[in-house]
Formats: structure tokens, sequence, C-alpha cells
């Protein structure tokens, strides 16, 4: 555990003075910003709706689905194009140890990232009365951390494969695109088990339909836990065939 | 401490170590010699975990280390070839990390002495990017030591420092040599003779030879050897000289220049002098010549099979043109 702390935490510094986690902070913050300012807008103009939880959340999982291949690609390719992969294997870190500190990185980076898009729900729960459904927000924000546990790990695990960061972003994002509308077909398939199991192995199915309505389940926790553990799972066996290599 | 037995290492079809053997006590620095792509990087990675042998097995410390990798990189501190950095990171954090990993106690104590061994300590809160490449090369070298090591592998320590610092390293070398085992590999002879108690010359996967650099030397010279330098034709010297006992291997090296090779503890210079005196040539030049450690790492790293070669200094008795 102590290893995946001290390579974690060497992760999260590592974010904070490269360029590209700002850049990806900064897109984040602002296109969040600019759309929760319209929806506050739009709805005072025309006085339709009290905006929710969801104006924040909503724009927030996108983005995320687009910048985790990059915040992600260097984790591992970069060890591994700079040769101080052979450093840190020669130390005595177990490998599923580095991969897990290297996803706990990428993961708590985006947990700020996301602490400081709180501010949003904040100041709606001011200006609607009677403030905003908290539970709702839970559900919202809980869903949110899963899903970003297992976007993160996925993009980690992909890393581990490659020694070219760009390789690795291209790889990651098709992937997770992949993920994302792998139940899309089963709209048109009907009632069967295929469309079932694509349904369950999507992964904006456990969230849309689920945390981002309010319904937090055991289930969807469990998917999201699962995808995670697999990937960080492969990305270890990965880096153990680096070895054998 | 280290024990290698039919080591064996193919990238496809390709062998890199071919079935070597050696092993290492306590307290022993151990030369690793070979031309580039003779194996020496691959060894070294198999000693530390980095790579698993094809087949064949490493202990060190008593450890296995396919099946205790982790054991064994909790003692081996090991300087990679291409000594890996990270650039963002300064001197001091950079040694806090190894550290961290290595579960070194008391760390901040411990990389002000290493940072000290390896005189890098006025660097600590610069940048690793802003370091030179003999610098950086010391930094790998502290990284390597954090952890109190009991044996220590080095891909070559000295490649890229200047003069001085090769020296101070050569230094460091020899004084941790009191408390662990260390395996350096080097290309550079002369360094192999100076810090290694033993030299194990490496060429395409398997060891051609080990010994002690005396030793290895003394083997393969055999015995000194001698030009001699005429007025005139040599080749009416080469009968006289070819006659004298203990004179071996005669060679006409030029016009005027013949070489012979000596037995051991026969000092026949005199006789060679009265024997060309006797014979009414006038001798200009006597030099006697050792064969470098140099000449023998040629010798042994050639393609052909090294037999003959030592057949050749050991074998002849008769002169070969006198």
């Amino acid at each position: 555990m102590y290893n995946i702390w001290t390579i974690a935490r060497r992760e999260l510094k590592h974010y904070f003075i490269s360029p590209i986690a700002y850049a990806v902070a900064f897109m984040i913050l602002l296109i969040v910003g600019v759309i929760f300012y319209t929806n506050l807008l739009a709805s005072m103009i025309y006085q339709q709706f009290a905006p929710g939880v969801d104006i924040v959340v909503g724009p927030i999982v996108t983005l995320i689905l687009f910048t985790t291949p990059a915040i992600t690609m260097r984790t591992l390719a970069d060890e591994q194009r700079s040769g101080t992969m052979e450093l840190i294997l020669t130390a005595p870190v177990r490998d599923w140890e580095l991969v897990t500190g290297k996803w706990l990185g990428a993961f708590l980076f985006y947990f700020i990232i996301i602490l400081i898009t709180w501010f949003y729900p904040i100041i709606l729960n001011q200006l609607v009365s009677p403030g905003i459904d908290q539970g709702l927000m839970i559900a919202n924000y809980l869903g949110l951390l899963l899903m970003i546990a297992s976007l993160t790990a996925i993009g980690v695990a992909v890393s581990s494969i490659f020694s070219n960061q760009i390789a690795a972003f291209f790889a990651t994002a098709g992937i997770l695109l992949f993920l994302w509308m792998i139940g899309f077909p089963s709209q048109a398939m009907g009632a069967s088990t295929a469309a079932e199991i694509l349904k369950y192995l999507d992964l904006s199915e456990h969230f849309f339909s689920t945390f981002y309505e309010g319904v937090i389940e055991l289930k969807n926790i469990v998917y999201y836990v699962s995808i995670t553990s697999l990937a960080l799972f492969l990305g270890s066996i990965s880096i153990q065939s680096r070895r054998w290599r | 401490m280290i024990r290698v037995s039919e080591l064996t290492k193919n990238y496809g079809t390709r062998v890199a170590i071919d079935h070597i053997s050696f092993d290492a006590k306590k307290g022993e620095v151990v030369g690793f010699l070979g031309p580039n792509g003779a194996g020496k990087t691959t060894t070294m990675r198999i000693l530390t975990g980095y790579m698993p042998p094809t087949s064949g097995k490493v202990e060190i410390g008593g450890f296995d280390v396919v099946e205790q990798s982790l054991e064994v990189r909790k003692i081996v501190g090991y300087l990679p070839e291409t000594v890996p950095l990270y650039p963002d990171m300064t001197v001091s954090e950079y040694l806090h990390y190894m550290g961290s990993l290595h579960r070194v106690s008391q760390l901040s104590q411990r990389v002000t002495e290493v940072l000290k061994m390896v005189s890098l300590e006025e660097r600590a809160t610069g940048y690793v990017s802003n370091l030179s490449k003999g610098m950086r090369q010391r930094l790998g070298l502290a990284q390597a030591l954090l952890h109190r090591p009991q044996v220590l592998i080095l891909d070559e320590p000295t490649i890229g420092l200047d003069p001085a610092q090769i020296i101070e390293v050569r230094n460091l070398i020899r004084e941790l040599a009191s408390s662990c085992t260390i395996l350096l590999s080097t290309h550079i002879l002369s360094e192999a003779q100076q810090v290694c108690n033993r030299v194990l010359i490496i060429n395409k996967g398997h060891i051609v030879a080990e010994d002690t650099p005396e030793r290895l030397h003394a083997r393969l010279t055999g015995a000194g050897r001698v030009v001699i330098r005429v007025l005139g034709n040599i080749e009416q010297a080469v009968a006289p000289v070819g006659s004298i006992p203990g004179v071996t291997n005669v060679a006409v090296k030029a016009p005027d220049t013949l070489e012979f090779e000596t037995t051991p503890g026969k000092e026949v210079r005199p006789l060679v002098t009265r024997a060309l005196v006797e014979a009414g040539i006038n001798l200009l030049e006597m030099k006697a010549s050792t064969l470098s450690l140099e000449e023998i790492f040629l010798e042994l790293t050639r393609d052909e099979p090294i037999a003959p070669v030592v057949g050749q200094l050991e074998g002849s008795e008769s002169t070969q043109e006198g």
C-alpha cells in the first residue's frame, strides 16, 4: 500500500507541473462554466424549469470521456519510453502496485478537478428555492467518481501496452468510445439476451439511467468497481508480460 | 553472494547469452568485459530481476531472482546503462522518490549522505534536466547506493565522466567493495584492471575467459616479448636469435625488426645481444613489450576461436622461421 501511495503522490505532483493537466483542467472548468451560465440564464428568462445538478455533471461526464486519454496516456507509456520503467521494475515494487499507483494518481487529479466543480451545485443551491435535491447531487457525484475510476483505469491499462503516448491516447479514446456506445445497437435489437449483454457492458448505461437520475443501485456500483479492477488487473498483466518479452 | 548457473537468454531466435555460469563472493568486485552486444546488459538485467532468463538459475544472496524477485530487488542496487531519470524532478526529490520505493529508513539523512558520496550535494535542489551527462551518471549511482544494497550491479558506471570523476568513481567503487559485492560492466580495460578482483570476458553470449586481471594478463602473455631492430637485413639475425634457449616465436615484423617471446623467469636479452654481436650484426634497438589487456581482449573477442592463440603462445618451443 505504501508503494502505491508513493507512486500516486509522485503522479499527482507530476500532473500539477505538466501543462497538459492544466490544459485539461482549464477545458473542463471553462466549458462546464459556460454551460452552467447558459442554463442558469435560460431558466431565469423562461422560468420553465429549475436547474438541477445535472447541468453540471452531464457536461463533466462527456468532457471526462474525451480528456481521460490525454490524462492517462503518459502514465506508463512514458516510463517505458524514457527507460525509467527499468528502474521501477528493479525496485521492490510489485507490478500491480505500480499500475494501481499510476491509476490512483490520475484518479486523484480528476478528484481535485471534480472538487472544484462542486462550486456550481453550491451556487445553484443558493439560487434555487427551496434548494437543489441533495440526494440527486450525491448520486450524481458518486456515479461520476465511479465512472472516472473506471475510465482512468482503462486509460492506465492501455498506456501499459505502449511506449508511445500518442498511440496510447488514440487507443484509449477508441476503447472508451467503443465501451461508451456498445449498448447502442441494443436499442434496435429488441428484447434478446444479446441486447441485454451489450446493454450491460455499456459504460454510459450504468450512469445515465441510474446515478444521473438519482438512483443508487449496488449493481451499478459493482459494475464500475469491476471494470476498474479488471482494467488494473489487465494493466498489471501487461507490465508483467513486458518482462517476458 | 551471486551465483549464476547455466544462464541462457534468447530474444526470439537470437541467443543473447548462452549457458553462462559464474559466481561472486561477498566483497568481490567482478568486472564484466566485452564488446557491444556481447550480452553484458542482458545478463545484468536478468540479475536485477528486470527480465527473466530463458533457462538457467540465478541466486543473489540466497534468493532466486525469478521465484523471490522482490527479495532480490531489495538487496540489489542497479545502475542501468542509460541512466533513467525523471527530468521534471529535482535531484533531491528524485532520490527521495526512489528511496521511498526502497523503504529507506531516515531517508533525508541518507539522501544527503549519498549525494556527498557522489559529490553532487551542491545540486540537490537543481532539476535533473539541468544536469550534465556526468552528473546524471553520478546521480544514477547515488540512486543505486541509496538503500545500502548488498549487491551493486553497475552497467558501465564511468561512461560519460571526465577523467577526474572517473578516478573519484573508481575510488568510490573500491570503498564500497568492503561492504558489498559489486558486478560492473565496462569496455575500458584499464578500469577493470584497476578496480576488479576478477574479470569475466564475455563475447557473443559466452564467457571466454575468467580470472584476476593480473593472472589473465600473465596467462595470455606467457612471458615478455622483445622487439629488436638491427642495421641491415633482419633475416640474418633470425637464426642466431632463434637458437638461443628460452627464445620462442621469432617473427620478422619489418625488414629490420624482429620480435620474439621469452620463457618466463629467464633473462635472455644479454644472450641475444652477444649472439648478434658474434654474428656480426649491428644492434640498433632492443625493447621489451608486453601484451596489454587491450590486446588480450581483442585476441579473446575475435571471431576466430581463441584456442589457437593460446596454443601458439604456450605450445611452440621451436622457432617458426629460424
